[in-house]
Protein backbone atom coordinates (compact mmCIF):
# COMPACT_ATOMS: atom_id res chain seq x y z
CA UNK A 1 0.00 0.00 0.00
CA UNK A 2 1.52 3.84 -1.04
CA UNK A 3 2.04 5.37 2.24
CA UNK A 4 -0.13 8.55 0.29
CA UNK A 5 -3.63 7.42 1.50
CA UNK A 6 -2.56 6.75 5.02
CA UNK A 7 -1.14 10.14 5.82
CA UNK A 8 -4.17 12.14 4.42
CA UNK A 9 -6.64 9.89 6.83
CA UNK A 10 -3.61 10.32 9.87
CA UNK A 11 -5.22 13.80 11.29
CA UNK A 12 -7.88 11.54 11.23
CA UNK A 13 -6.90 8.73 12.90
CA UNK A 14 -4.36 10.08 15.22
CA UNK A 15 -7.12 12.35 16.93
CA UNK A 16 -9.84 9.75 17.90
CA UNK A 17 -12.24 10.29 19.89
CA UNK A 18 -9.90 11.53 22.57
CA UNK A 19 -11.50 13.43 25.93
CA UNK A 20 -10.34 17.14 26.51
CA UNK A 21 -7.21 16.78 29.31
CA UNK A 22 -9.27 16.95 32.56
CA UNK A 23 -7.82 20.42 34.60
CA UNK A 24 -6.16 18.97 37.84
CA UNK A 25 -8.28 17.60 40.71
CA UNK A 26 -8.39 19.98 43.40
CA UNK A 27 -7.14 17.72 45.64
CA UNK A 28 -4.08 17.10 43.32
CA UNK A 29 -3.23 21.48 43.23
CA UNK A 30 -3.65 21.78 46.92
CA UNK A 31 -1.52 18.63 47.60
CA UNK A 32 1.32 19.70 45.74
CA UNK A 33 0.85 23.07 47.15
CA UNK A 34 1.38 22.46 50.36
CA UNK A 35 3.79 19.54 50.18
CA UNK A 36 6.01 21.21 48.04
CA UNK A 37 5.89 24.44 50.05
CA UNK A 38 7.09 22.18 53.03
CA UNK A 39 9.94 20.88 51.50
CA UNK A 40 11.17 23.80 50.03
CA UNK A 41 11.23 25.25 53.37
CA UNK A 42 13.04 22.03 54.46
CA UNK A 43 15.19 22.93 51.91
CA UNK A 44 16.12 25.99 52.19
CA UNK A 45 16.48 26.01 55.80
CA UNK A 46 20.26 26.47 56.58
CA UNK A 47 19.75 29.79 54.16
CA UNK A 48 16.00 31.07 55.47
CA UNK A 49 16.20 30.26 59.19
CA UNK A 50 15.64 33.49 61.12
CA UNK A 51 18.02 31.89 64.29
CA UNK A 52 20.26 29.25 64.60
CA UNK A 53 18.41 26.00 65.49
CA UNK A 54 20.66 24.66 68.00
CA UNK A 55 22.35 27.68 69.98
CA UNK A 56 21.22 27.49 73.56
CA UNK A 57 20.96 31.07 75.10
CA UNK A 58 19.60 31.29 78.75
CA UNK A 59 17.93 34.87 78.17
CA UNK A 60 15.67 34.11 75.63
CA UNK A 61 14.06 30.65 77.19
CA UNK A 62 10.19 30.28 77.26
CA UNK A 63 9.63 33.88 74.92
CA UNK A 64 6.32 33.50 73.91
CA UNK A 65 5.24 33.87 69.99
CA UNK A 66 6.77 37.61 69.32
CA UNK A 67 7.94 39.25 65.97
CA UNK A 68 11.65 38.65 66.37
CA UNK A 69 10.58 34.78 67.27
CA UNK A 70 7.56 33.77 65.32
CA UNK A 71 6.51 30.66 66.87
CA UNK A 72 8.61 31.22 70.43
CA UNK A 73 11.39 29.89 71.91
CA UNK A 74 12.35 26.47 73.71
CA UNK A 75 13.44 25.85 77.08
CA UNK A 76 16.62 26.47 76.41
CA UNK A 77 16.34 29.38 74.22
CA UNK A 78 16.25 28.25 70.65
CA UNK A 79 13.82 29.40 68.30
CA UNK A 80 11.27 27.01 67.72
CA UNK A 81 10.69 28.49 64.13
CA UNK A 82 14.53 27.32 63.00
CA UNK A 83 14.34 24.65 64.42
CA UNK A 84 10.80 23.16 62.69
CA UNK A 85 12.49 24.26 59.62
CA UNK A 86 15.35 22.78 60.11
CA UNK A 87 13.12 19.51 61.41
CA UNK A 88 11.37 19.27 58.18
CA UNK A 89 14.43 17.70 56.73
CA UNK A 90 15.05 14.85 59.16
CA UNK A 91 10.63 13.87 59.04
CA UNK A 92 10.79 14.22 55.19
CA UNK A 93 13.84 12.61 54.64
CA UNK A 94 13.00 9.64 57.09
CA UNK A 95 9.83 9.22 55.75
CA UNK A 96 11.14 8.89 51.95
CA UNK A 97 14.29 6.91 52.82
CA UNK A 98 12.40 4.69 54.62
CA UNK A 99 9.85 4.12 52.18
CA UNK A 100 12.62 3.63 49.88
CA UNK A 101 13.52 0.86 52.18
CA UNK A 102 10.11 -0.86 51.64
CA UNK A 103 10.27 -0.37 48.34
CA UNK A 104 13.71 -1.94 48.02
CA UNK A 105 12.84 -5.12 49.82
CA UNK A 106 9.02 -5.41 49.13
CA UNK A 107 8.95 -4.70 45.20
CA UNK A 108 11.37 -8.20 44.73
CA UNK A 109 9.49 -9.78 47.06
CA UNK A 110 6.49 -9.30 45.24
CA UNK A 111 7.43 -9.82 41.82
CA UNK A 112 8.59 -12.95 42.67
CA UNK A 113 6.00 -14.31 44.35
CA UNK A 114 3.35 -13.25 41.67
CA UNK A 115 6.39 -14.61 39.03
CA UNK A 116 7.09 -17.57 40.44
CA UNK A 117 3.60 -18.61 42.39
CA UNK A 118 4.49 -21.99 43.84
CA UNK A 119 5.89 -22.59 46.93
CA UNK A 120 8.18 -19.69 46.28
CA UNK A 121 4.52 -16.90 46.89
CA UNK A 122 3.54 -19.24 49.55
CA UNK A 123 6.62 -19.04 51.61
CA UNK A 124 7.43 -15.48 50.64
CA UNK A 125 3.51 -14.24 51.37
CA UNK A 126 3.55 -16.33 54.92
CA UNK A 127 6.67 -14.11 55.92
CA UNK A 128 4.64 -11.37 55.09
CA UNK A 129 1.57 -12.10 57.15
CA UNK A 130 3.81 -12.91 60.38
CA UNK A 131 5.54 -9.50 60.15
CA UNK A 132 1.81 -8.35 59.36
CA UNK A 133 0.74 -10.26 62.84
CA UNK A 134 2.42 -7.20 64.98
CA UNK A 135 1.21 -4.02 65.26
CA UNK A 136 3.26 -1.65 63.04
CA UNK A 137 4.77 0.80 65.96
CA UNK A 138 5.27 -2.90 68.31
CA UNK A 139 7.23 -4.01 65.32
CA UNK A 140 9.21 -1.39 65.15
CA UNK A 141 9.73 -1.18 68.59
CA UNK A 142 11.10 -4.28 68.93
CA UNK A 143 13.49 -3.66 65.82
CA UNK A 144 14.87 -0.58 67.87
CA UNK A 145 14.90 -2.15 71.37
CA UNK A 146 18.51 -3.41 71.21
CA UNK A 147 20.24 -1.11 69.70
CA UNK A 148 21.01 2.55 70.41
CA UNK A 149 18.73 4.99 69.37
CA UNK A 150 19.55 6.89 66.02
CA UNK A 151 17.25 8.18 63.16
CA UNK A 152 18.56 6.48 60.44
CA UNK A 153 18.06 2.88 62.56
CA UNK A 154 14.33 3.87 62.90
CA UNK A 155 14.12 4.47 59.29
CA UNK A 156 15.36 1.19 58.32
CA UNK A 157 12.90 0.06 61.47
CA UNK A 158 9.95 1.52 59.45
CA UNK A 159 10.71 0.90 56.12
CA UNK A 160 10.68 -2.97 57.46
CA UNK A 161 7.01 -2.43 59.23
CA UNK A 162 5.73 -1.44 55.71
CA UNK A 163 7.13 -4.15 53.69
CA UNK A 164 4.20 -6.19 53.33
CA UNK A 165 1.30 -4.33 51.74
CA UNK A 166 4.17 -2.91 49.20
CA UNK A 167 5.00 -6.70 48.75
CA UNK A 168 1.27 -7.33 48.62
CA UNK A 169 0.41 -4.67 45.72
CA UNK A 170 3.22 -5.53 43.99
CA UNK A 171 2.44 -9.35 43.90
CA UNK A 172 -0.89 -8.34 43.05
CA UNK A 173 -0.04 -5.98 40.02
CA UNK A 174 2.42 -9.08 38.65
CA UNK A 175 -0.25 -11.33 38.82
CA UNK A 176 -2.37 -9.24 36.88
CA UNK A 177 0.89 -8.32 34.22
CA UNK A 178 2.21 -11.94 33.88
CA UNK A 179 -0.57 -13.46 31.71
CA UNK A 180 -0.27 -10.59 29.32
CA UNK A 181 0.71 -10.95 25.78
CA UNK A 182 3.34 -9.07 26.20
CA UNK A 183 4.86 -11.46 28.88
CA UNK A 184 3.88 -13.91 26.55
CA UNK A 185 6.29 -13.17 23.84
CA UNK A 186 8.83 -12.35 25.93
CA UNK A 187 8.41 -15.84 27.47
CA UNK A 188 8.21 -17.22 23.39
CA UNK A 189 11.70 -14.74 23.04
CA UNK A 190 13.53 -16.84 25.66
CA UNK A 191 14.21 -13.79 27.66
CA UNK A 192 15.99 -13.87 31.11
CA UNK A 193 13.72 -14.43 34.32
CA UNK A 194 15.22 -11.22 35.34
CA UNK A 195 15.04 -9.43 32.11
CA UNK A 196 11.28 -10.28 31.80
CA UNK A 197 10.77 -9.19 36.08
CA UNK A 198 12.81 -5.94 35.61
CA UNK A 199 12.61 -4.72 31.89
CA UNK A 200 8.95 -6.26 30.87
CA UNK A 201 6.65 -6.18 34.49
CA UNK A 202 8.57 -3.41 36.45
CA UNK A 203 8.01 -0.40 34.71
CA UNK A 204 4.50 -1.20 34.01
CA UNK A 205 3.92 -1.98 37.79
CA UNK A 206 5.37 1.40 38.77
CA UNK A 207 2.36 3.88 38.50
CA UNK A 208 0.16 1.71 41.41
CA UNK A 209 3.83 1.07 43.29
CA UNK A 210 4.27 5.06 42.90
CA UNK A 211 1.14 6.27 44.29
CA UNK A 212 0.82 3.40 47.13
CA UNK A 213 4.53 4.55 48.32
CA UNK A 214 3.53 8.32 48.38
CA UNK A 215 1.07 7.38 50.57
CA UNK A 216 3.34 5.25 52.63
CA UNK A 217 5.64 8.07 53.21
CA UNK A 218 2.65 9.86 55.42
CA UNK A 219 2.48 6.49 57.47
CA UNK A 220 6.38 6.44 57.80
CA UNK A 221 6.86 9.81 58.78
CA UNK A 222 3.60 9.22 61.52
CA UNK A 223 5.19 5.97 62.81
CA UNK A 224 8.69 7.62 62.55
CA UNK A 225 7.56 10.33 64.49
CA UNK A 226 5.90 8.43 66.95
CA UNK A 227 8.82 6.61 67.69
CA UNK A 228 11.30 9.21 67.79
CA UNK A 229 8.35 10.48 70.26
CA UNK A 230 8.72 7.41 72.40
CA UNK A 231 12.72 8.55 72.38
CA UNK A 232 13.61 5.47 70.14
CA UNK A 233 14.81 8.08 66.90
CA UNK A 234 16.18 11.02 66.92
CA UNK A 235 18.17 12.45 69.54
CA UNK A 236 18.68 15.78 71.53
CA UNK A 237 20.07 18.11 70.24
CA UNK A 238 17.92 16.95 67.22
CA UNK A 239 14.92 19.19 65.96
CA UNK A 240 13.36 16.15 64.87
CA UNK A 241 9.76 17.11 65.22
CA UNK A 242 8.36 13.98 67.04
CA UNK A 243 11.27 14.45 69.29
CA UNK A 244 10.35 18.52 69.29
CA UNK A 245 7.02 17.84 70.96
CA UNK A 246 8.26 14.95 72.99
CA UNK A 247 10.50 17.42 74.71
CA UNK A 248 8.48 19.93 75.09
CA UNK A 249 6.13 17.67 77.25
CA UNK A 250 7.04 18.77 80.43
CA UNK A 251 6.16 22.65 79.59
CA UNK A 252 2.67 22.65 78.18
CA UNK A 253 1.01 24.46 80.75
CA UNK A 254 3.54 27.12 80.33
CA UNK A 255 4.87 27.05 76.94
CA UNK A 256 2.08 25.03 74.79
CA UNK A 257 3.75 27.09 71.40
CA UNK A 258 7.11 24.78 71.46
CA UNK A 259 4.85 21.65 71.35
CA UNK A 260 1.92 23.07 69.40
CA UNK A 261 4.64 24.41 66.76
CA UNK A 262 5.96 20.70 65.51
CA UNK A 263 2.41 19.37 65.67
CA UNK A 264 0.20 21.73 63.52
CA UNK A 265 3.46 21.30 61.16
CA UNK A 266 3.32 17.67 60.84
CA UNK A 267 -0.79 17.81 60.36
CA UNK A 268 0.25 20.00 57.80
CA UNK A 269 2.66 17.98 56.13
CA UNK A 270 0.56 14.58 56.40
CA UNK A 271 -2.33 16.02 55.01
CA UNK A 272 -0.77 17.38 51.99
CA UNK A 273 1.10 14.29 51.06
CA UNK A 274 -2.47 12.43 51.93
CA UNK A 275 -4.11 14.98 48.97
CA UNK A 276 -1.21 14.58 46.81
CA UNK A 277 -1.89 10.57 46.84
CA UNK A 278 -5.42 10.59 46.47
CA UNK A 279 -5.34 13.19 43.96
CA UNK A 280 -3.12 11.23 41.82
CA UNK A 281 -5.15 7.86 42.49
CA UNK A 282 -7.93 9.27 41.25
CA UNK A 283 -6.12 10.12 38.28
CA UNK A 284 -4.58 7.09 37.60
CA UNK A 285 -7.33 4.67 38.38
CA UNK A 286 -9.86 5.09 36.43
CA UNK A 287 -11.96 1.80 37.98
CA UNK A 288 -11.66 4.05 41.50
CA UNK A 289 -12.91 7.23 39.99
CA UNK A 290 -15.67 5.35 38.25
CA UNK A 291 -16.96 4.30 42.14
CA UNK A 292 -16.02 7.66 43.20
CA UNK A 293 -18.41 9.02 40.65
CA UNK A 294 -20.94 6.54 41.68
CA UNK A 295 -21.39 7.36 44.99
CA UNK B 1 -17.73 -22.82 57.80
CA UNK B 2 -16.10 -24.90 60.49
CA UNK B 3 -13.75 -26.38 58.49
CA UNK B 4 -12.49 -22.58 57.43
CA UNK B 5 -12.98 -21.41 60.61
CA UNK B 6 -10.13 -24.64 62.32
CA UNK B 7 -8.10 -23.99 59.23
CA UNK B 8 -7.94 -20.08 59.89
CA UNK B 9 -7.49 -20.58 63.75
CA UNK B 10 -4.53 -23.12 62.96
CA UNK B 11 -2.85 -20.48 60.79
CA UNK B 12 -3.13 -18.18 63.23
CA UNK B 13 -1.31 -20.35 65.84
CA UNK B 14 1.19 -20.86 63.16
CA UNK B 15 1.98 -17.07 62.87
CA UNK B 16 2.05 -16.74 66.52
CA UNK B 17 4.27 -19.47 66.51
CA UNK B 18 6.75 -17.57 63.58
CA UNK B 19 5.93 -14.41 65.59
CA UNK B 20 7.23 -15.60 68.65
CA UNK B 21 10.36 -16.99 67.34
CA UNK B 22 11.18 -13.75 65.51
CA UNK B 23 10.55 -12.15 68.68
CA UNK B 24 12.94 -13.95 70.19
CA UNK B 25 15.17 -13.74 68.05
CA UNK B 26 15.81 -10.34 67.39
CA UNK B 27 15.94 -9.62 71.13
CA UNK B 28 18.67 -12.95 71.50
CA UNK B 29 20.50 -12.76 68.42
CA UNK B 30 21.41 -9.27 67.71
CA UNK B 31 24.96 -8.46 68.37
CA UNK B 32 24.33 -6.77 71.87
CA UNK B 33 25.24 -8.83 74.83
CA UNK B 34 21.88 -8.72 77.26
CA UNK B 35 23.99 -9.84 79.89
CA UNK B 36 25.88 -6.88 79.50
CA UNK B 37 22.66 -4.45 78.66
CA UNK B 38 21.09 -5.49 82.06
CA UNK B 39 24.24 -4.59 84.03
CA UNK B 40 25.60 -1.45 82.33
CA UNK B 41 28.81 -0.66 80.32
CA UNK B 42 31.02 -1.06 83.58
CA UNK B 43 30.48 -4.57 84.54
CA UNK B 44 33.15 -6.80 85.44
CA UNK B 45 33.90 -9.91 83.45
CA UNK B 46 32.87 -12.17 85.97
CA UNK B 47 29.52 -10.98 86.95
CA UNK B 48 28.52 -10.76 83.00
CA UNK B 49 29.59 -14.32 83.18
CA UNK B 50 27.37 -15.24 86.31
CA UNK B 51 24.52 -13.61 84.88
CA UNK B 52 25.03 -15.62 81.89
CA UNK B 53 25.10 -18.52 83.16
CA UNK B 54 22.00 -17.40 85.56
CA UNK B 55 20.35 -16.70 82.13
CA UNK B 56 20.80 -19.91 80.46
CA UNK B 57 22.61 -17.37 77.65
CA UNK B 58 25.53 -19.89 77.44
CA UNK B 59 22.97 -22.37 75.90
CA UNK B 60 22.55 -22.84 72.21
CA UNK B 61 19.55 -20.43 71.11
CA UNK B 62 17.22 -23.19 70.19
CA UNK B 63 17.26 -25.18 73.95
CA UNK B 64 16.72 -21.12 74.61
CA UNK B 65 13.75 -20.48 72.48
CA UNK B 66 12.27 -23.81 73.27
CA UNK B 67 12.84 -23.22 77.35
CA UNK B 68 11.21 -20.02 76.64
CA UNK B 69 8.43 -21.03 74.47
CA UNK B 70 7.74 -24.01 76.90
CA UNK B 71 7.59 -21.81 79.95
CA UNK B 72 5.21 -19.45 77.58
CA UNK B 73 3.11 -22.30 77.52
CA UNK B 74 2.83 -23.54 81.07
CA UNK B 75 2.16 -19.93 81.84
CA UNK B 76 5.44 -19.41 83.04
CA UNK B 77 6.52 -15.73 81.52
CA UNK B 78 9.92 -15.88 83.03
CA UNK B 79 10.90 -12.91 85.54
CA UNK B 80 11.52 -9.40 84.85
CA UNK B 81 15.41 -8.82 84.89
CA UNK B 82 14.31 -5.37 86.18
CA UNK B 83 11.69 -5.88 89.01
CA UNK B 84 13.06 -9.46 90.03
CA UNK B 85 9.08 -10.43 90.22
CA UNK B 86 7.13 -12.73 87.61
CA UNK B 87 6.27 -11.19 84.57
CA UNK B 88 2.92 -12.80 84.58
CA UNK B 89 0.99 -11.31 87.26
CA UNK B 90 2.48 -7.81 86.25
CA UNK B 91 1.02 -8.80 82.30
CA UNK B 92 -2.26 -9.51 83.37
CA UNK B 93 -2.04 -6.58 85.23
CA UNK B 94 -1.12 -4.38 82.40
CA UNK B 95 -3.65 -6.11 80.07
CA UNK B 96 -6.67 -5.66 82.06
CA UNK B 97 -5.86 -1.88 82.57
CA UNK B 98 -5.22 -1.83 78.58
CA UNK B 99 -8.36 -3.72 77.38
CA UNK B 100 -10.40 -1.17 79.92
CA UNK B 101 -9.12 1.65 77.96
CA UNK B 102 -9.38 0.02 74.54
CA UNK B 103 -13.07 -1.64 75.26
CA UNK B 104 -14.46 1.84 76.60
CA UNK B 105 -12.93 3.31 72.98
CA UNK B 106 -13.81 0.71 70.82
CA UNK B 107 -17.83 0.72 72.05
CA UNK B 108 -17.14 5.11 71.61
CA UNK B 109 -16.11 4.83 68.11
CA UNK B 110 -18.43 1.79 67.40
CA UNK B 111 -21.55 4.04 68.41
CA UNK B 112 -20.08 8.03 67.21
CA UNK B 113 -17.82 6.43 64.06
CA UNK B 114 -21.80 4.63 62.75
CA UNK B 115 -23.54 7.88 63.44
CA UNK B 116 -21.72 9.85 61.98
CA UNK B 117 -21.77 7.52 59.14
CA UNK B 118 -25.13 7.79 58.64
CA UNK B 119 -25.72 11.39 59.14
CA UNK B 120 -23.24 12.37 56.63
CA UNK B 121 -24.92 9.77 53.73
CA UNK B 122 -28.30 11.06 54.89
CA UNK B 123 -26.83 14.89 53.94
CA UNK B 124 -24.96 13.64 51.31
CA UNK B 125 -22.85 16.15 49.82
CA UNK B 126 -24.24 19.04 52.07
CA UNK B 127 -22.39 20.81 54.70
CA UNK B 128 -22.84 18.52 57.71
CA UNK B 129 -21.29 15.61 55.13
CA UNK B 130 -18.77 17.69 54.25
CA UNK B 131 -17.97 18.74 58.25
CA UNK B 132 -17.46 14.91 58.81
CA UNK B 133 -15.16 14.39 56.09
CA UNK B 134 -12.98 16.97 56.92
CA UNK B 135 -13.43 16.05 61.01
CA UNK B 136 -12.44 12.63 60.19
CA UNK B 137 -9.92 13.05 57.72
CA UNK B 138 -8.34 15.52 60.71
CA UNK B 139 -8.36 12.13 63.13
CA UNK B 140 -6.40 10.69 60.88
CA UNK B 141 -3.73 12.65 59.37
CA UNK B 142 -2.66 13.98 62.61
CA UNK B 143 -0.48 11.72 65.44
CA UNK B 144 -2.12 10.40 68.10
CA UNK B 145 0.11 11.74 70.09
CA UNK B 146 -0.47 15.45 68.89
CA UNK B 147 -3.88 14.51 69.37
CA UNK B 148 -2.93 13.44 73.31
CA UNK B 149 -0.89 17.14 73.89
CA UNK B 150 -4.31 19.13 72.40
CA UNK B 151 -6.18 17.12 75.04
CA UNK B 152 -3.78 18.13 77.90
CA UNK B 153 -3.27 21.30 76.88
CA UNK B 154 -7.35 21.88 76.56
CA UNK B 155 -8.47 20.05 79.65
CA UNK B 156 -5.40 19.85 82.11
CA UNK B 157 -3.36 23.00 81.74
CA UNK B 158 -6.12 25.42 80.06
CA UNK B 159 -9.63 24.11 81.55
CA UNK B 160 -8.49 22.16 84.42
CA UNK B 161 -11.39 19.79 84.14
CA UNK B 162 -8.90 16.41 83.90
CA UNK B 163 -5.76 15.33 85.31
CA UNK B 164 -3.00 15.56 82.76
CA UNK B 165 -2.10 11.86 83.20
CA UNK B 166 -2.30 9.04 85.61
CA UNK B 167 -4.42 6.33 86.82
CA UNK B 168 -6.60 5.35 89.83
CA UNK B 169 -8.02 2.07 90.59
CA UNK B 170 -11.46 2.04 90.66
CA UNK B 171 -11.18 1.30 94.65
CA UNK B 172 -10.35 5.07 94.88
CA UNK B 173 -13.68 6.36 93.68
CA UNK B 174 -15.81 5.71 90.80
CA UNK B 175 -15.21 9.78 89.71
CA UNK B 176 -11.61 9.30 90.46
CA UNK B 177 -10.98 6.08 88.19
CA UNK B 178 -13.11 7.72 85.33
CA UNK B 179 -11.54 11.36 85.17
CA UNK B 180 -8.24 9.20 84.49
CA UNK B 181 -9.72 7.67 81.68
CA UNK B 182 -11.47 10.17 79.92
CA UNK B 183 -8.34 11.89 78.11
CA UNK B 184 -6.52 8.42 76.98
CA UNK B 185 -9.91 7.42 75.68
CA UNK B 186 -10.91 10.90 74.00
CA UNK B 187 -7.59 11.14 71.79
CA UNK B 188 -8.31 6.80 70.87
CA UNK B 189 -11.57 7.76 70.07
CA UNK B 190 -11.21 10.84 67.75
CA UNK B 191 -7.61 8.91 65.97
CA UNK B 192 -9.56 5.52 65.22
CA UNK B 193 -13.20 7.67 64.64
CA UNK B 194 -12.50 7.98 60.64
CA UNK B 195 -12.09 4.48 59.14
CA UNK B 196 -15.72 2.99 60.70
CA UNK B 197 -17.62 6.30 60.02
CA UNK B 198 -16.37 6.75 56.28
CA UNK B 199 -16.65 3.37 55.56
CA UNK B 200 -20.78 3.58 56.92
CA UNK B 201 -21.22 6.65 55.00
CA UNK B 202 -19.95 5.42 51.67
CA UNK B 203 -21.71 1.53 52.22
CA UNK B 204 -24.62 3.71 53.18
CA UNK B 205 -25.00 5.66 50.79
CA UNK B 206 -24.28 2.93 48.51
CA UNK B 207 -27.39 0.82 49.69
CA UNK B 208 -29.94 3.80 50.20
CA UNK B 209 -29.62 3.81 46.11
CA UNK B 210 -30.63 0.42 45.41
CA UNK B 211 -34.04 -1.01 44.61
CA UNK B 212 -35.63 -2.23 47.69
CA UNK B 213 -34.83 0.72 49.50
CA UNK B 214 -37.12 2.56 46.78
CA UNK B 215 -39.86 -0.46 47.14
CA UNK B 216 -39.60 0.39 50.83
CA UNK B 217 -39.92 4.57 50.12
CA UNK B 218 -42.60 3.00 47.43
CA UNK B 219 -44.23 1.29 50.13
CA UNK B 220 -44.96 4.56 52.20
CA UNK B 221 -42.77 3.07 54.78
CA UNK B 222 -41.51 6.30 56.95
CA UNK B 223 -38.14 7.53 56.24
CA UNK B 224 -37.00 6.55 59.63
CA UNK B 225 -37.60 2.85 59.61
CA UNK B 226 -36.05 2.59 56.01
CA UNK B 227 -33.00 4.24 57.02
CA UNK B 228 -32.67 2.02 60.26
CA UNK B 229 -33.98 -1.22 60.03
CA UNK B 230 -33.75 -1.82 55.62
CA UNK B 231 -30.45 0.40 54.80
CA UNK B 232 -28.33 0.14 58.43
CA UNK B 233 -28.73 -3.54 58.39
CA UNK B 234 -26.80 -4.03 55.48
CA UNK B 235 -24.59 -1.04 55.34
CA UNK B 236 -23.60 -2.20 58.43
CA UNK B 237 -21.78 -5.29 57.15
CA UNK B 238 -18.30 -4.14 55.82
CA UNK B 239 -18.47 -1.75 58.97
CA UNK B 240 -18.33 -4.08 61.24
CA UNK B 241 -15.68 -6.19 59.56
CA UNK B 242 -13.71 -2.48 59.75
CA UNK B 243 -14.51 -2.40 63.41
CA UNK B 244 -12.45 -5.58 64.25
CA UNK B 245 -9.58 -4.54 62.17
CA UNK B 246 -9.60 -1.54 64.37
CA UNK B 247 -9.60 -2.99 67.68
CA UNK B 248 -5.97 -4.92 66.73
CA UNK B 249 -5.16 -1.31 65.15
CA UNK B 250 -6.22 0.33 69.07
CA UNK B 251 -3.87 -2.05 70.50
CA UNK B 252 -1.03 -0.54 68.70
CA UNK B 253 -2.67 3.14 69.55
CA UNK B 254 -1.97 2.49 73.37
CA UNK B 255 1.46 2.64 73.23
CA UNK B 256 1.56 5.82 72.21
CA UNK B 257 -1.42 7.41 74.52
CA UNK B 258 -0.33 4.96 77.47
CA UNK B 259 3.05 6.56 77.30
CA UNK B 260 1.93 9.91 76.76
CA UNK B 261 -1.02 9.72 79.66
CA UNK B 262 1.59 7.50 81.90
CA UNK B 263 -1.05 4.75 82.17
CA UNK B 264 0.15 2.08 83.36
CA UNK B 265 -1.17 -0.75 80.38
CA UNK B 266 0.72 -3.06 78.23
CA UNK B 267 1.75 -0.31 75.87
CA UNK B 268 3.46 1.72 78.63
CA UNK B 269 4.78 -1.72 79.75
CA UNK B 270 6.54 -2.61 76.52
CA UNK B 271 8.38 1.24 76.08
CA UNK B 272 9.33 0.76 79.67
CA UNK B 273 10.64 -2.47 79.14
CA UNK B 274 12.77 -1.49 76.27
CA UNK B 275 13.80 1.79 78.05
CA UNK B 276 15.24 -0.58 80.74
CA UNK B 277 16.44 -3.34 78.97
CA UNK B 278 14.33 -6.39 80.55
CA UNK B 279 13.72 -8.25 77.88
CA UNK B 280 11.62 -10.71 79.08
CA UNK B 281 8.76 -8.53 79.88
CA UNK B 282 9.23 -6.95 76.52
CA UNK B 283 9.15 -10.48 74.93
CA UNK B 284 6.15 -11.85 76.73
CA UNK B 285 4.53 -8.39 76.03
CA UNK B 286 4.65 -7.97 72.14
CA UNK B 287 3.76 -12.12 71.83
CA UNK B 288 0.70 -10.88 73.72
CA UNK B 289 -0.34 -8.32 71.44
CA UNK B 290 0.20 -9.97 68.39
CA UNK B 291 -1.71 -12.76 69.86
CA UNK B 292 -4.98 -9.98 70.71
CA UNK B 293 -4.09 -8.62 67.52
CA UNK B 294 -4.08 -11.55 65.64
CA UNK B 295 -7.37 -12.75 66.81
CA UNK B 296 -8.96 -9.53 66.05
CA UNK B 297 -8.11 -9.80 62.81
CA UNK B 298 -9.18 -13.27 62.51
CA UNK B 299 -12.46 -12.16 63.87
CA UNK B 300 -12.27 -9.70 60.78
CA UNK B 301 -12.55 -12.24 58.50
CA UNK B 302 -14.76 -14.05 59.81
CA UNK B 303 -17.17 -11.87 59.96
Amino acid sequence: MSPEPATAMSPALATPARPPRKPMPLQLKAGLAITGTILLLGLLAPWIAPHPWDTISMRTRFLAPNATYWFGTDEYGRDVLSRLLMGARLSIGMGVAATLVSLAIGVPMGLAAGYFRGWIDEALMRLADVLMAIPPIMLGLLVLAVTPPALWKTAVAVGFVYIPPIARLARSVTLTLASEDFIQAAKARAESTSYILFREILPNAWPPLIVEASLRVTYAILLGSALSFLGLGAQPPSSDWGLMISEARSFLDRAPWIALAPGFAMCLLVIGINLLGDGARERLDPRLKARLGKA
Amino acid sequence: MAAFITRRLVFVVLVLVAVSMLVFGVTTLLPANVAHLILGAFATPEQVRALELKLGLTDPVWQQYLRWAGGFLTGDLGESTLMNRPVGPMLLEAIQRSLMLTGLSFILIAIIGVGLGIAAALRHRRPLDHGVSVATYLGIAVPEFFWAIVVIIVFAAWLGWLPASGYEPISAGVWEWAKHLIAPTMTLVFGHLAHVSRLTRSSMIEVMQSPYITAARAKGLPERVIVLHHALRNALLPTITVLALDFGRLMGGIVVIETVFAYPGLGRLVVFSIQNRDLPTLQAAILVVAAIYALANLLADLL
